[in-house]
């Protein structure tokens, strides 16, 4: 299987990568960042829970409309059956007996007769944490890890073969078979029924994940698009906390048989300001007040200085380390888990928290005395620190530099302080102070980030090499799109790290070392198009080059190879997809504008 | 009898034994959670439950403290061993009759013989409560000497 053969379920705690040949390959129970209890994504010796027609079949799939229940469609020779997947979702308002988590897959027989095997073998941590299984009659199979009890029941016998369960049966068109795993820890298990009932729990699913994509207020060009990356976002969503992961995966490789490979299972700071203006933007209003939440009372942990990435309790990312005998997805190894980036010095995280801060301040109307007092210490940091060198939004390992991104990103964080201190949001700063730093900052980019010779600005004071992340200009209001530097940037970047249709390298390093295409850089490009860099068309036209490789249920990744268009890197990617509704507001917002008068009014 | 003694040891007493189940929960040791069990028999909200059953759960306490109070007074006074010694038959007895009847007693608790239905999804405990996690019978001595030893060591007669 390859990374855009999975579909991802989930249930606002915890996700599921599900593969086109129905297998679930990757599942961490209880929480996105806990050891994965099938890992076969990483390891054919991971542990898989696979239903699939013992026949050949065609094989077609989707999500049911506006929502993250997947269903998948084999179509045999004898008859044809759907494979229904999802983790069960239930309102806040229905408390009843629920168990912790739950994955229910439903078998729907729809023509002729078709014979089914399955395979269940839960292997925790790669087999690293041995559980005990047993079979009961009416209980079903129970595999026993310490207290933690994974349960698998069904209505068709299932055989307990050591760690590992099989069965084989035949179903009829108009049969249906229900299997539910579930996991407990904190009290005695909850056995959800089967049959009807699971039904029911199918539906209540799809009505709660249908009711959350009604709440988004867009109805502008690629809303299959947005919706369906909003509800990505959604699953990659923390429900108790409010924060949000970037991608419930770890050691997917950015280049094949690469050893970059990251664990992406915690939440940057860095993703803020766009997830915030894409969680506004489209009438999420309490996500985005619960992931600020969530920012703004992790932050205070630490403060005034950030740590680069937190868990979803804002807690120190567990300590990275490199799984011996996992052999790695295509053989890209090591596996990791744990993250050591967090302990960078990464100045743009400032810009970040504090755009995103002032984004729902501009959109509630107010800002609390805790969070005035945040901004400004914040905002002190900055004023003392922007002139340091750093690692960076690309985080390398080696030694910092002064990055034009960071610069940038201190430049938003002062530039936004003065902003909320002159709409009254915030007050006790000493604008003076701040506004000459502030000045300080774009006088330092101007003078030392920007290439006269070739007439772009570059990744670093000083250097040569291009990074796309300079495009991020015109979108913090640093400079209008329009202008003759952002233009001329954006030319040379093309130019430079463009890598096909809708693609673009994200800085020169990467295209020397062979990486492919970082894809979010193809939506900051279309945002720079779109606020005035170019034309709407232009914008649009690299929009739907760039969205054209997702894959098939419109789930993207980090990174593209641009000769396979194979996808890469952890999947799927919140970042990306918090780009992508980012530059489709921004292209909305261009049409709009380019609509004649009367039309608009 | 000493009621306000039995009163503040009894309650202090489950307060503890509560404090080690939980503890014994957060470490992985045991799924036992008897509020939440208690609290089920009468909600079927599940957080409305866990605080209906830390309410029965000490009105439970003080009620079994009462035979250990009395045992203690038929015995020649309260010792910690007395107490200790109390509290192995006590956690004996539910360990095993009290486990194995649950099911018939529980309105939402699955019977092993039936299996889960639309009413009854809480797993039932089984025999010793193993199916809680196999280490939930040491879990559940501990807590219940610990009780005894509270009772018998604090209680005192007047």
């Amino acid at each position: 299987m390859t990374i855009e053969d999975y579909a991802l379920i989930g249930d606002g705690r915890s996700a599921a990568l599900v593969s086109r040949a129905g297998s679930l390959d990757w599942l961490c129970w209880p929480r996105f960042d806990s050891p994965p209890v099938f890992g076969a994504l990483l390891d054919p010796n991971g542990g898989n829970w696979s239903i699939a027609p013992v026949a050949p079949a065609t094989v077609t799939r989707r999500y049911v409309d506006d929502t993250n229940v997947l269903e998948t469609r084999f179509t045999c020779e004898t008859g044809t059956f759907v494979l229904i997947d999802l983790m069960t979702v239930a309102d806040e308002k229905d408390k009843g007996l629920i168990p912790d988590h739950e994955v229910l897959r439903r078998v729907v027989c729809e023509r002729g007769e078709v014979e089914l095997e399955l395979s269940f073998v839960p292997r925790p941590d790669f087999g690293r944490l041995h559980t005990h299984a047993s079979a009961d009659a009416r209980l079903g199979l129970r595999w026993e890890l310490g207290a933690r009890l994974f349960t698998l029941r069904s209505q068709v016998p299932i055989t307990l073969d050591g760690e590992r369960a099989r069965a084989r049966f035949r179903m009829r068109a108009g049969e249906a078979v229900d299997f539910s795993f579930t996991f407990d820890e904190e009290g005695p298990a909850v056995l959800p029924p089967l049959g009807d009932h699971a039904r029911a729990r199918i539906e209540r699913s799809i009505e709660w994940w249908r009711t959350w994509a009604a709440r988004a207020k867009y109805d502008g060009p690629h809303r299959h698009e947005v919706i369906r990356s909003a509800l990505a976002i959604k699953l990659m969503s923390f429900a108790p906390s409010g924060a949000i992961i970037a991608a419930p995966t770890t050691s997917l490789p950015e280049r094949l048989g690469d050893t970059r490979n990251w664990d992406y299972r915690f939440c940057w700071l860095r993703d803020a300001s766009f997830t915030a203006r894409a969680l506004l933007s489209l009438g999420y209003i309490e996500d985005a007040d619960a992931f600020c939440s969530w920012l703004l009372h992790t932050t205070r942990l630490t403060r005034p200085e950030l740590d680069v990435i937190y868990d979803v309790y804002g807690n120190k990312p567990i300590a990275e380390r490199e799984l011996a005998n996992v052999a790695g997805y295509a053989g890209s190894r090591p596996v990791r888990v744990g993250n050591a980036a967090f302990h960078q010095l990464q100045l743009d995280m400032y810009g970040e928290v504090i755009d995103a801060t002032s984004q729902l301040a501009y959109a509630v109307g107010t800002l609390d005395r805790d969070t005035q007092q945040l901004l400004r210490e914040f905002g002190k940091y900055v004023c003392g620190h922007w002139q340091l060198p750093d690692q960076g939004i690309w985080e390398p390992r080696g030694r910092p530099e002064h990055r034009t991104h960071s610069r940038l990103l201190c430049w938003v964080a002062l530039d936004r302080i003065l902003d909320l201190q002159r709409r009254g949001l915030l007050t006790r700063v000493s604008a003076d102070d701040v506004a000459r730093q502030r000045a300080a900052i774009r006088a330092d980019i101007e003078a030392h980030a920007w290439d006269p010779f070739r007439k772009t600005y570059v990744a670093s004071l000083g250097s040569a090499d291009l990074d796309a992340s300079v495009l991020l200009m015109s979108w913090y209001g640093f400079h209008p799109a329009s202008s003759m530097r952002m233009r001329s940037t954006y030319d040379r970047i093309i130019e430079k790290l463009g890598a096909g249709p809708g693609l673009i390298h994200r800085k020169e390093e990467s295209l020397r070392a062979g990486e492919g295409a970082f894809w979010l850089c193809s939506f900051w490009a279309v945002e720079h198009l779109a606020l005035g860099g170019g034309g709407l068309d232009e914008a649009r036209a690299l929009f739907e080059a760039a969205c054209r490789y997702s894959n098939d249920i419109g789930l993207m990744s980090e990174v593209v190879d641009p000769t396979t268009h194979a996808l890469l890197g952890n999947f799927p990617q919140a970042y990306t997809h918090v780009g992508l509704i980012s530059a489709a507001l921004s292209l909305a917002e261009r049409a709009r504008q380019t609509l004649p008068q009367e039309a608009r009014s | 009898m000493n009621w306000a003694s039995w009163l503040v040891w009894g309650f202090a007493g489950t307060v503890f034994l509560t404090t080690l189940m939980v503890t014994g929960q957060g470490f992985g040791i045991t799924r036992m959670n008897i509020p939440y069990m208690l609290g089920t028999m009468f909600s079927a909200n599940r957080d409305r439950a866990k605080a209906l059953g830390v309410l029965l759960h000490v009105i439970n306490g003080w009620i079994f403290s009462l035979v250990y109070v009395a045992a203690f007074h038929v015995w020649g006074g309260p010792t910690w061993w007395k107490g200790a010694l109390i509290g192995c038959v006590h956690a004996a007895f539910v360990l095993t009759a009290g486990m194995v009847s649950l099911p018939g007693l529980h309105p939402r608790m699955a019977g092993t013989t039936q299996g889960p239905t639309v009413v009854r999804q809480l797993e039932p405990p089984g025999f010793l409560a193993l199916n809680y996690g196999r280490n939930t019978p040491i879990a559940i001595v501990i807590a219940h000497v610990a009780f005894g030893m509270i009772l018998g060591g604090f209680y005192r007669p007047l």
